[in-house]
């Protein structure tokens, strides 16, 4: 919980923890991994005590069935008691929460559930310790930081909701992957002209597309990250980029026309926008001078290294100590995404590493490969104290990018749990994958 | 394999790299091992890519970690649960001494008899599941499958693990034996009864993982009380992976009565011909399944008065299930319990001393349990608007261990004569013709996210993926 719910003043809103009494096998696994003894059961369920329940998700991998993995935004005063859970057969559907309420959790929040339905090319998004909730950063909070690092700058967020968006005008809408290929990834910048939008690097923003879905309700808020550095795409102007993949496809590999995408990446020089945010407190880059970062990314979980990269490059001469390495994996060097402008790079400025999943005749190599490949140059900054790592990208590369950090850890004699444990509570390892 | 790279190969935190000993032992044991996998583990099935979860230490953020695995390539590791400081004994009359970071000699003999008999369940299941990834109804379910084999395997694992380290050369003699017996082999049988049975089809699968690995987790729960540390914390990690062993059983059978229920719906039946010529399995053949894989388990608890289990008790090696969190004085002299006995043809109880009945303790905590996931069952029958239930039999219908052996009994529960027995067995238990009719429906499916006929597909898919996910691979 942080700022929605500071700004809520009274009311609280909470993700409260549940288990579904339909797909739980009564194991008691979750019960034995729980590290606070929130969990408990009777002759009937396994259930979680909103009280005592701090979603460290350590109950969750451990769960063979997925039933544990429920989640229900509530007023704190109206959580489920565990008598009520004791006597369920099924969970309870997500009911409407009052007015004010709705109002902050809407805009992340429900966006996040549909994104599940109709990804949109969102990168960065909230933590799922705050309201937002989003499903899509669960998995990664047992490792995943949830504060920033002691150098990184305060962030603004939600400055407008659904209720209040404000209006940004496009003032540039560019294809960055090649004609042809695939993927279809545009570079769009907004400007919000006069009304603030002060953001930082890592942020994110939500983009309200005109229209109703098919229930003829208005479109639910979805989440882009910002691409470009908090000083403007421009220096010194109130724009920011965002980096937008064209959804054609779902998850599961069936046609489906992304709402907001396609928008987005239809929209024409002086068209408006309607926007929410910006969101995103913990993923922010530090600025101290001897700070170095780590990016792994893929495809448009790019956004957020564009922007903490130009940001550097801007400042050039003033980080000598401070180092980037990039781990930047695409299905081929078409579809990646600013791969001109990133190969200009100077190479004392920032180390790439790019791996292409797909080039016809070659071996399929992932950003995990790269980093073994590079592990002695990765070590050294892992063990670095003023280094901060960031991992951005489709959900499926979270785990083997953990994995490769393990053994890059584990081979350099190196304990990773003790290592992972410090780089979390220091808030310089942060996860959003989606 | 000559050289093991013992860090990155075998995933462990009892300190293997430092251990030459223990080194040695597991060279020369490991290329057995995978070359017993080969021969009698899961058929066909080498070069296929498998979403397996791989266990690499035992906090909660390293031992599920998913990613597609060659079986024969699988890290089978060697975990202990994080060590209890200054652990004491609580139970038995060492209660309250500090429990044994080594074995004490008198105990040698019956803890490596107890390490050796759990040892030998965890091959011999792999061994009787050996064909089942050529019927697998789905992708989904093959995965599952095989990650029950992988597991099954790492098991085994652990307990050499504890004969290598802690009993010597006998100890790497039984390891060696472990390989050597065969599920079902007349000259060299695995060691319990159930585990020479046939797992002929997924019906038998689901079942055998419902009720024959739950009698694993209530003695894996025994055993994690167990005065010898090594041996409780290893059985601890292990009931982690235990549990999904009893997902796959639970919900495979939920699947299978759904699948006939949606069915029974459509053509508005309940006869078993007519469901059988639609292709699903009808609930009484359910039923006779139910009875056979229950009585056949709990049979592996043993004897119902067994002087063994109280010195195992008494001596601190085996506990009670969730012993712990009982409130009695952990002793038991002088306390009872009620046991089954056969007086002029009917069925009475008896009270007799407690430490000679853990074995019957322990069988009735199981039954508990087992009714516990039926009535799940019975829920999702209900859900659909079908009268019928199924029901756990009595504990005394088709026993072979113990008081109740030879005797013959109704599943509900009535003495009956050897006539009424023969004239009713095929009501109870499965026919040849049940077994034949299941048998006829098991055919591979292999597109993504589609099911055989007679099982519906599941709520959710593994890890959050989605269920037409490609859970194996072949290439």
């Amino acid at each position: 919980m942080n700022d929605a719910a500071t700004l809520a003043a009274p009311v609280e809103v909470i993700r409260q923890h549940l288990i579904d009494p339909e797909v739980c096998i009564r194991c008691n696994t979750c019960e034995e991994a729980c590290p606070v003894d929130a969990i408990t059961h009777d002759a009937r369920n396994y259930v979680v005590d909103p009280d005592i329940c701090k979603a460290c998700m350590a109950c969750v991998p451990p769960c063979p069935t997925g039933a544990i993995d429920n989640w229900r935004l509530m007023l704190r005063s109206q959580a489920y008691p565990l008598a009520e859970q004791f006597e369920w057969d099924e969970l309870p559907a997500q009911i409407d929460l009052p007015e004010g309420a709705a109002a902050l959790a809407q805009g992340p929040a429900t966006a996040a559930a549909e994104a599940a339905a109709v990804v949109a090319a969102a990168a960065a998004a909230e933590p799922a310790s705050d309201v937002a909730g989003f499903a899509t950063a669960v998995t990664a909070t047992s490792f995943g930081a949830t504060l920033a690092p002691w150098s990184a700058a305060h962030a603004y967020t939600n400055l407008y909701n659904h209720k209040q968006p404000t209006t940004a005008t496009v003032v540039g809408n560019y294809r960055v992957t090649d004609a042809g290929v695939e993927s279809e990834t545009h570079h769009i910048v907004l400007d919000f002209g006069r009304m603030p939008f002060p953001v930082l690097e890592g942020q994110s923003i939500g983009i309200l597309p005109p229209g109703v879905d098919a229930r003829g309700k208005p479109h639910v808020a979805r989440q882009y990250s910002i691409a470009s550095p908090r000083n403007g795409e421009r220096p010194g102007y109130n724009n920011l980029s965002l980096t937008v993949k064209r959804v054609t496809v779902d998850h599961d590999g069936n046609p489906v026309r992304g709402v907001c995408s396609n928008y987005l990446c239809e929209l024409k020089k002086g068209d408006t926008v309607r926007v929410i945010g910006p969101f995103g407190t913990s993923f922010l880059m530090p600025n101290h001078p001897r700070s170095n970062i780590v990016m792994i990314c893929t495809g448009t979980g790019s956004a957020p290294m564009r922007a903490m990269t130009e940001y550097r490059r801007r400042l050039r001469g003033k980080f000598e100590g401070g180092r980037l390495m990039l781990f930047f994996g695409a299905r081929t060097q078409k579809e990646l995404p600013y791969f001109g402008p990133l190969m200009n790079l100077p190479r004392d400025f920032i180390d790439v590493n790019l791996a292409f999943s797909r080039t016809p005749g070659a071996p399929r190599r992932y950003v995990q490969d790269l980093m073994r490949e590079r592990a002695a140059d990765l070590l050294a900054l892992m063990k670095d104290d003023d280094t901060s790592i960031y991992v951005c990208g489709l959900k499926s590369m979270e785990e083997g990018v953990l994995a490769a950090m393990r053994d890059v850890a584990t081979m350099g004699g190196v304990q990773w749990e003790e290592l992972a444990g410090r780089l979390k509570r220091e808030g310089r390892l942060h996860l959003e994958t989606y | 394999m000559s050289n093991i790279n013992y860090s990155e190969k075998i995933p462990n935190n009892v300190n293997l790299n430092e251990d030459k000993t223990l080194q040695r032992a597991l060279e020369h044991w490991q290329p057995g091992f995978l070359g017993w996998w080969q021969d009698v583990g899961p058929e066909s099935s080498r070069g296929f890519d498998v979403y397996l979860r791989t266990a690499i230490s035992v906090d909660p953020s390293g031992w599920a970690q998913f990613g597609y695995v060659k079986m024969p390539e699988y890290r089978w590791g060697i975990f202990l649960n994080q060590a209890e400081k200054e652990r004491k004994i609580h139970f038995g009359d060492h209660l309250g001494e500090p429990a044994w970071q080594d074995v004490p000699g008198e105990h040698r003999a019956n803890l490596r008899r107890i390490i050796v008999t759990q040892g030998d369940t965890e091959p011999a299941s792999v061994e009787q599941q050996r064909h089942l990834g050529l019927t697998a109804p789905s992708l989904y379910d093959m995965r599952n499958l095989f990650q029950v084999n992988v597991e099954e395997g790492r098991h085994l694992w652990a307990m050499v693990y504890l004969l290598h380290r802690y009993f010597g050369r006998d100890g790497r003699e039984e390891a060696e034996a472990l390989l050597e017996r065969r599920s079902g082999d007349a000259n060299n049988p695995r060691i319990l009864g159930a585990f020479n049975e046939k797992t002929p089809d997924w019906l038998s699968f689901f079942m055998f993982t419902y009720f024959t690995d739950r009698d694993g987790k209530y003695q894996l729960c025994a055993l994690a009380e167990s005065s010898f540390d090594p041996l409780a914390r290893t059985t601890k990690f292990m009931l982690t992976e235990e549990a999904h062993h009893m997902f796959v059983g639970e919900s495979g059978v939920s699947r299978i009565v759904q699948r006939t229920c949606e069915v029974m719906n459509q053509l508005k039946t309940d006869d078993p011909g007519k469901l059988r010529a639609a292709g699903v399995i009808d609930l009484p053949t359910i039923q006779r399944y139910l009875n056979f894989h229950f009585s056949v388990t709990i049979d592996l608890f043993g004897a119902d008065q067994s002087s063994n289990a109280a010195t195992f008790y008494s001596a601190g090696l085996k506990g009670r299930f969730e012993e712990g969190k009982r409130t009695d004085d952990h002793r038991l002299h002088g306390a009872t319990y009620k046991v089954l006995d056969v007086v002029d043809g009917k069925l009475v109880e008896k009270e007799v001393p407690m430490l000679n009945a853990l074995n019957e303790v322990l069988r009735d905590d199981y039954i508990k349990d087992s009714m516990a996931g039926v009535a799940r069952w019975n829920k999702v029958i209900e859900k659909a608007g079908i009268p019928f239930r199924l029901q756990v039999p009595h504990k005394a219908f088709n026993r072979q261990i113990g008081t109740l052996a030879g005797v013959r009994v109704s599943p509900e529960g009535r003495v009956v004569s050897e006539a009424e027995w023969k004239a009713n067995v095929d009501r109870w238990l499965p026919s040849e013709a049940d077994r034949a009719y299941v048998a006829s429906l098991m055919g591979r499916v292999v597109e993504p996210g589609k099911f055989a006929n007679w099982i519906a597909a599941p709520a959710i898919g593994i890890n959050r993926q989605p269920i037409d996910f490609e859970y194996v691979r072949f290439n």
